[in-house]
Parts: structure tokens; C-alpha cells; sequence
């Protein structure tokens, strides 16, 4: 079976520059809408996946969905703290993290309204246990003072939080020292202190979580199971960290892909049938040169398949074109409330190879589902009678 | 008139690329539709806000509780004519990742609270019921159809916020009297909760989420506010009053982005009706372009052309409009089934009506003036030249 060359098929399109224009507009807007909201999702995923490091291990009371509903009372930390599962630092002090997780509200910079923050107290250890969190102004603050250094996510997205400001909360004045990094993590959307400063000025007896290098991380199920077997024990949870961020993610990127998977499916509708009308259209007018290329020997399915082509290149250049415009997201940045810990969080629009992908590849079914029909109607014209249409 | 019967007749002649063209209008139509009210239904908590209500709540944020005893102060204040107060209890039903398990749940008090909110209607006699029994809760009448709730049910789920199994018997179902009322929360006794946390953590101490105050008038709420406010501030709790309407509003700019991404999404819409429409448009005119010149031949003016190209365009718009707002509603009942809790209240705005309208006209307006404008240019002699 001989094909019809390829420089047929892009000349059609380009004879009919505004059609194939207009027709490559809507497939690209539609691709831009269905891959901002892949890369929506997958960005809220990536900042809070990444925060969990997969070393570490977090203990939270059971059943809680949240640190933010999370109870540990000391004498379960101590328990917890001296087990061989927690791993040493260099005087073999264990690198844990004692943390009280709470929630205060501060004003947001561009709408004036008030947004919910995370504010975390740590331990000493908490920055060797993240390592991916670093000050990149001022200095780390001080244990056992009013000090607090905040995320930089925060620092753009609220109001007087700025170095050397002070902060009101919990009947206390805390004063700004620094301003971290945490590469993009849900640690950028919090503001941390000493716990044992939060939990006084908060009146709060207990933490919210304990986290902790493992020591191996191999033996994360052993120690999962003696925690489980220990009476005084019952009411905690041990958790790898990536696991619980995990979590976290789960309900709001859930809820972004349905409402946008919704829509864009809708919408591609819509695009499919801006594909068949211009693929139809052009069926009609080229009539007689079908009737010619079947004349010169060309099979039905050569026609077929040449129709069908077209109307994949079709999409193809408007998803190529949808992508290109959905790159330019990433650049946006977006600070949302999550339910989970009841605080915002503030992450960007993540383009990946997968989202790449399955943007293309959802042009490339629109333009085979919009072409097909117009292709079969190519494929089945009576050569005599295309030769003689006007 | 007889232009009217030359539109019709050009509908005809493509009689599956105008009726795929309308198809196309009215997804995109149905679409805009739907996000609008999606974003209406974001805004319910704020459109059924009560014009008299306020809420008292911790200064520095909502998850801390405020003292109890800060009730009979409150309700001191000159222009405060009830108080009542909640408690978020959160909870955990069934599996947790299913949207369908999470509704509000709240404590509250039994002889006060459903005095507060008139819009909760209660059967006289299950209110009284819901106020004999300790474990005693009121469901929502959305609620307990999703669920298959029926008076005497026992509702069992996981505290988080106050941990350990907790259970209830459902007592009461009430319905919602205004089209915006939320009929999917649930509501227990205050008393229960305080017993049962005295019980199982005994030490941990129970206070009221947030206070409710029912002003005499609109009117004293800055006042109101300021008052109470001021009492508290040097307190352990201070507090931020405010009216029902703003603290609602506070949860729906939470979710900002969310409703800023949708809207430029319906702007989207727009614009691919557009791109649809002005397609067939300019595909028609362009294989009619010697037809047209036949016509000015004849005597026809710019102006009737004009009215051709633009009335055919017209038409197909708005029965692209027409239909997708009638499929908007199935569409979203559709919607609010499968999503039930998420969205308590949705509802097709009048507005939203008269803007998936507008939003056809401006397209088929748009669409067609290039295209007629080509119409009008193009000398008869090149017209009647062109090879289709």
C-alpha cells in the first residue's frame, strides 16, 4: 500500500491557515487548562512529598489526621527518644525533634485578608534533621528566647514579617531573626521557634509530634511492631515522614484533578468538535482531489489514514502550543489553604516529563477522536462521483 | 423578513456542521455554567450568612478555644440579645479519604443554639428528644439521605481532635429553610463532649470553640464588636468578633486561588466558543464568497449581507447557549450527587443565566465580524471570480 507523502497533508493544512489557526487555538486552550491543572496538582504533591525526608520517621497520636490534631505527652517522648530505633548524633544524643505544631493568623499582603499560619516549635536537632532547610537571612534563632525565624514563602506572601519585625501571638511579643529556605517544602509556608517557648506562651502541656532520624531505616517495621507491643505505647503512631506528607497532599490534590479533570473533559468536547467541523469542512472541499488520488491509485485506507493524520498534526501543533503557554505557569506561584493542617501552603505550578506527556498524548486522542469520522467519510468516496463534484 | 428565510436556508445546507457547532457551543455554554456555580456554591456560606448573627472567636486563631465562663460576659454586652456557643469536633467516619466522609460536625448547646439559627428546622418533639439525651445528635437532612440515617441510628467514628471512639444517636433530622441553608452538618451536645474528654483525658480542658451572638440590629455590630473585643484583650484569650458574613467570607478567601483560577477558566471558555464558532463562520462565508457577490449583483446592500453573516452566527449562538443551559442543570445535579458533602449548597443562579447568554451573543457577535467584514469588502468582481 502506498502512503501519501506527508507534505500533502501539511500543505492542506496550511492552505487553510485561519481554519486550521482557529482549530489549533481551541485544542491549545483546552491542553493549557488540562496541563495547568495536572502541574497544579502534582506541584502541591512535589512541595509536600519532598518536605518528608526518607530517613526520617514521625510520631503522631493515632488516628490523628494531622499534626495539627496530634497529642504526645513527654513521658511517651522519653520512652520514644531512648529506643535503639532513633539514631545518634555525633556526642550520641539521638537526633530527634520534639515539635508542637499550632496555627495563628496573620494578615496576607495582597488581599488584606487573614490567612492561616503554621507555626512550628522545634528541638535542637530539628535542622539536622532537615537538612534541606537553611537560613538565608539573618541567623537561626536562639533556644530559650522569643526568637523565630520564618519560611520565605511566608515573607512574601504576608504582611510584617519581615527581619527585625516583631510578631504578636500566644499573649507574647516574638521577634523575626531569620528567614529560611526549605527549597520549595511546606517548611517555606511555616514559622518556627523553641516548642518549649511556644508551649508556654500557648499553655499547651504536650507536643504535637516527634520526628527522628531512623537509625536504620531498614528497621522501620521492627520498630513500628515494638512500639505496637509496648502497653504504654497504644495510643501513638510511628509514620515514615514522606509517608505522612504524603498524606497531606492527598485530600486537596484529589480535590484540584476531579473539579479540573471535570472541566477539562467537558472542554475537550468542545475541541473535538472544533476538530471535526474543520475536518469535515475539509473533507467537503477537497472532494475532488480525493476523487483524484484514488484515481492515481492511492487505497481507501491511504486516504484514511492521510485524513486522520492531518487532523492528529492538527492537535498535535495545539497541544505542543498548550503546553508551551501551560510552561509559562511555572513561573506563578499560589499559597492555598489545606484543610489537613487547617494552614496555607504555598506552591508553584511543577511541569514534568509525565505532565508533558499525558498533555500530548490527550491532544493527540482529541484530534483522533475529532478526525476520525470526517477521515471515514474521505475514505468511502465513489471515485467517479468525487471526480465529478464541483 | 425574507433575509430570516435566507438565514434559515444557509443553516440548513451544512446541516451537520451547524448542528456540531451548536453541540460545541453548548458544552463550552453547560461548562461555564457549571464553574460559575461552583464558585456560587464556594460563596453559600457567606450568601446564607445571617444578617444578625456574629461570631466571637480566639484572637490569634480559630483552633484555639475560647473560656467558657466568657459566655455570661459576653452576653452583658448592651446590644448582644442571645449567645451560644460550638465546638469543631472534626472526626474521622468510615474510610477517610472518601470525600463523601467528611462533613461538619459540631458540639453545641442544646437549649440554645437552634434558637440562634432559625433556618435549622427542627421537629418540635425530636428537638426535645435531641435536649433529653446525653449522646443525643441532629443531622442534616441532606446528610442523612447520603448516609441512610434514620431517627435511632447509631453514628460511630474516630476523634482526632479528641481522640478515641465516640458514638451517637441520632435523634433529630433537621431541614433547611431557605434554598442556601446547609443541610449537611451535625450536631451534639456540648455537655457530652465536656463529659466524656473529663472522662478519657482527665486534665485536658474543654472550652468553647467559638461563641455565636444575636445582635438586636445590624446597626450595633461594630459596636458589639468592639465591646466584647475590648473586654478580652488583656485576658488569656483574647477575642475577634466579627459579623457571621465576615467570618465566613474569611474561609472562602482561603480557598482564593482556587476561585481566581476557576474564573480565569471561564474567561477561557469564552474564548473557545469563540475560536468554535468563528471557525464555521469563516468556513461558511469563505465557500459563499461567490454567492455573495451574486447577491450584491442583485442589488443586495452591505447592510443585508452584514445581517446575513451576522444573523446565521446569532442563531447558531444562542441555540448553542440555549442548550447548554438547559444541560447546566442535569449537569450539576449530577455534580452535587456525586460530591454531595463537599458542596452543601448548589444552585443554578438567575445570573449565571443572563451571563452563559451574554457570554453566546458576545461570541456570536465577535465571530462574525471579520468574516462580514470580508463580505462587505470583497469587490463583486473578485467574488465572483473566486474558486471555492
Amino acid at each position: 500500500m502506498m502512503r501519501i507523502p506527508f507534505s500533502y497533508i501539511w500543505r492542506s493544512l496550511w492552505a487553510r491557515r485561519l481554519t486550521t489557526g482557529l482549530t489549533i487555538g481551541g485544542v491549545a486552550l483546552v491542553v493549557f487548562v488540562f496541563a495547568g491543572v495536572l502541574m497544579l496538582a502534582r506541584g502541591l504533591e512535589a512541595t509536600l512529598v519532598e518536605s518528608g525526608s526518607p530517613d526520617n520517621a514521625i510520631v503522631l497520636r493515632r488516628s490523628a489526621t494531622s499534626e495539627l490534631s496530634s497529642q504526645i505527652d513527654r513521658a511517651t517522648a522519653d520512652v520514644i527518644e531512648a529506643d535503639a530505633g532513633v539514631a545518634r548524633g555525633a556526642e550520641g544524643r539521638p537526633v530527634l525533634s520534639r515539635e508542637v505544631v499550632l496555627v495563628i493568623d496573620l494578615y496576607k499582603k495582597k488581599s488584606n485578608a487573614l490567612g492561616n499560619v503554621s507555626i512550628r516549635g522545634v528541638s535542637s536537632r530539628a535542622l539536622e534533621l532537615r537538612p534541606g532547610v537553611h537560613i538565608v537571612q539573618g541567623r537561626p534563632f536562639q533556644f530559650g528566647t522569643h526568637e523565630v525565624v520564618v519560611g520565605k514563602s511566608i515573607a512574601s506572601q504576608f504582611k510584617g514579617v519581615t527581619l527585625g519585625a516583631e510578631l504578636a501571638f500566644g499573649g507574647d511579643r516574638w521577634s523575626v531573626v531569620g528567614i529560611t529556605d526549605a527549597g520549595g517544602t511546606a517548611f517555606d509556608s511555616e514559622i518556627w521557634g523553641d516548642a518549649d517557648q511556644f508551649m508556654q506562651a500557648f499553655g499547651r502541656p504536650v507536643y504535637s509530634s516527634l520526628t527522628f532520624r531512623l537509625a536504620d531505616a531498614g528497621h522501620f517495621d521492627q520498630f513500628k511492631a515494638r512500639l505496637q507491643a509496648d502497653p504504654r505505647m497504644q495510643y501513638v503512631e510511628l509514620k515514615h515522614e514522606r509517608e505522612y506528607y504524603k498524606e497531606q497532599s492527598q485530600t486537596l490534590a484529589t480535590f484540584i484533578r476531579i473539579l479540573g479533570l471535570v472541566v477539562t473533559t467537558i472542554f475537550s468536547f468542545g475541541a473535538m468538535i472544533g476538530a471535526m467541523i474543520t475536518m469535515y469542512a475539509a473533507v467537503a472541499n477537497r472532494t475532488v482531489e480525493v476523487g483524484t488520488l484514488r484515481a492515481l491509485g492511492f487505497a481507501r485506507r491511504s486516504v484514511l489514514g492521510a485524513f486522520l493524520l492531518e487532523s492528529v498534526v492538527l492537535a498535535l501543533v495545539g497541544g505542543a502550543l498548550g503546553v508551551a503557554l501551560a510552561a509559562l505557569l511555572s513561573f506563578a506561584r499560589i499559597s492555598i489553604i489545606n484543610f489537613q493542617s487547617f494552614s496555607e501552603i504555598g506552591f508553584g505550578f511543577a511541569l514534568s516529563p509525565g505532565v508533558v506527556r499525558s498533555a500530548l498524548l490527550f491532544a493527540v486522542v482529541m484530534g483522533v477522536v475529532g478526525g476520525f469520522l470526517p477521515a471515514v467519510r474521505a475514505a468511502r468516496l465513489n471515485i467517479v462521483n468525487a471526480l465529478r463534484a464541483s | 423578513m425574507k433575509l430570516m428565510r435566507l438565514i434559515f436556508k444557509n443553516l440548513f445546507r451544512h446541516r451537520l456542521r451547524s448542528a456540531l457547532t451548536i453541540l460545541g457551543i453548548a458544552t463550552a455554554v453547560m461548562a461555564f455554567g457549571l464553574i460559575r456555580t461552583i464558585v456560587g456554591a464556594w460563596n453559600a456560606g457567606v450568601t446564607g450568612a445571617a444578617a444578625n448573627r456574629m461570631i466571637t472567636r480566639h484572637r490569634v486563631s480559630l483552633i484555639f478555644p475560647i473560656p467558657l465562663p466568657y459566655r455570661d460576659e459576653i452576653a452583658r454586652v448592651p446590644g448582644v440579645t442571645a449567645v451560644s456557643w460550638a465546638n469543631w469536633f472534626g472526626g474521622v467516619y468510615g474510610e477517610p479519604n472518601d470525600f463523601k466522609n467528611f462533613w461538619p460536625r459540631f458540639a453545641v448547646d442544646p437549649d440554645t443554639y437552634f434558637d440562634l439559627y432559625p433556618e435549622f428546622q427542627v421537629p418540635p418533639d425530636q428537638l426535645a428528644a435531641f435536649r433529653k439525651e446525653r449522646d443525643a445528635c441532629i443531622v442534616g437532612r441532606k446528610l442523612a439521605q447520603q448516609h441512610g440515617f434514620k431517627l435511632g441510628d447509631v453514628i460511630t467514628m474516630e476523634g482526632d481532635i479528641f481522640p478515641g471512639r465516640w458514638q451517637w444517636v441520632v435523634r433529630g433530622i433537621y431541614t433547611g429553610r431557605d434554598p442556601s441553608t446547609d443541610e449537611t452538618q451535625m450536631f451534639f451536645q456540648f455537655a457530652y463532649l465536656f463529659e466524656q474528654v473529663r472522662q478519657r483525658e482527665p486534665g485536658r480542658p474543654v472550652d468553647a470553640g467559638f461563641y455565636i451572638l444575636r445582635v438586636g440590629s445590624s446597626d450595633a455590630m461594630a459596636r458589639v464588636a468592639a465591646a466584647v473585643d475590648t473586654q478580652f484583650v488583656n485576658s488569656r484569650a483574647p477575642t475577634k468578633t466579627e459579623s457571621e458574613r465576615e467570618f465566613q467570607q474569611s474561609f472562602v478567601q482561603m480557598s482564593s486561588a482556587i476561585i481566581t483560577s476557576l474564573q480565569v477558566i471561564s474567561v477561557v471558555i469564552v474564548a473557545i466558543i469563540l475560536l468554535v464558532l468563528g471557525n464555521t463562520i469563516v468556513m461558511s462565508v469563505r465557500e459563499r464568497t461567490r454567492e455573495y457577490a451574486v447577491l450584491k449583483t442583485l442589488g443586495f446592500s452591505g447592510r443585508h449581507l452584514v445581517a446575513l453573516v451576522l444573523g446565521e452566527a446569532l442563531v447558531i449562538s444562542l441555540s448553542g447557549g440555549v442548550v447548554g443551559l438547559l444541560l447546566t442543570f442535569p449537569v450539576v445535579k449530577g455534580f452535587s450527587k456525586a460530591l454531595p458533602t463537599f458542596f452543601p449548597v448548589i444552585n443554578v443562579a438567575p445570573l449565571t443565566i443572563a451571563l452563559g447568554l451574554g457570554a453566546a451573543l458576545l461570541a456570536g457577535l465577535a465571530a462574525a465580524a471579520i468574516p462580514a467584514n470580508r463580505v462587505v469588502r470583497t469587490p463583486i468582481v473578485i467574488g465572483l471570480r473566486t474558486v471555492g
